[in-house]
């Protein structure tokens, strides 16, 4: 069963109790927020880096060589 | 000279690991606090290998937050913004190396006062040159006076000997 730590900071007493039904159903809500937040932040990461072989791809078009673009774009 | 920085408690998590730390009956009488971190999660999925994002709350609610955070997992930097069910903080995972923990801290200015509750937050967690962390501005709009903080991580536990301290701070 999982416990969670209280600080009675009156007191200066911790205690380690069992969560209830409630954190438990809390626990399980705040996993699928960190879900979107983790999808959101690999949708970002992958637009960035489709962009960035985008730009890469172009620049070598142009005929600049892969050290001119890496000190471009770095 | 007057105190103006003290530790009101601090907690180690033990063997096994905790759910969430908790702080309560947090005393009225500073002016701020400050909550100093150290905290590594148990989550080992493929999801978690650049950190994970551990919960904050003020007074248990998970209302009237809002927040926007700079950060970054891996190489790459990114933004967020929102409302959202809780304060995103930082943590390292069990796929870290043994013993990395994430360092992170919270100011809270004018946490005992009927204004809303605006904060700042660090946090960063190294892995041997792949690192995360995130840098945060919160805003809980409530006039209640924070009278105690949870932590929670993301999914799974905080692990054996991370911590949490809190101070307050006066200003005189």
């Amino acid at each position: 069963m999982a416990t969670k730590l209280i600080v009675d900071c009156s007191t200066g007493i911790t205690t380690e109790v069992e969560l209830t039904a409630e954190e438990i159903a809390q626990r399980e809500a705040d996993a699928q927020a960190w879900a979107l937040i983790e999808a959101e932040r690999e949708a970002t990461a992958s637009a960035k880096a489709a962009a960035r072989a985008s730009a890469e791809a172009k620049l070598s078009a142009l005929g600049l060589t892969a050290d001119e673009i890496a000190a471009l774009i770095s | 000279m007057a105190v103006t920085y003290k530790l009101i408690e601090t907690v180690t998590v033990g063997v096994g690991g905790a759910a969430n730390i908790e702080f309560t009956s947090i005393p009225q009488t500073y002016t701020d606090l400050h909550l100093v971190t150290s905290i590594r999660e148990s989550r080992t999925d493929a999801a978690s290998a650049n950190g994970v994002s551990w919960n904050l709350r003020f007074n248990s609610l998970t209302t009237n937050q809002s927040q926007r955070s700079l950060y970054y997992a891996g190489a790459i930097p990114s933004a967020l913004s929102g409302l959202d069910a809780g304060f995103f903080m930082w943590s390292t995972t069990g796929l870290d190396t043994s013993n990395v923990f994430a360092s992170g801290q919270v100011y809270i200015p004018n946490y005992a006062g009927s204004s809303y509750k605006s904060f700042s937050s660090e946090q960063i967690g190294e892995n041997n040159g792949s690192s995360g962390g995130r840098l945060h501005a919160g805003l809980w709009s409530s006039t209640a006076a924070i009278t105690s903080i949870q932590m929670f991580p993301s999914t799974g536990t905080f692990v054996e000997y991370s911590s949490a301290s809190l101070y307050g701070i006066k200003n005189s």
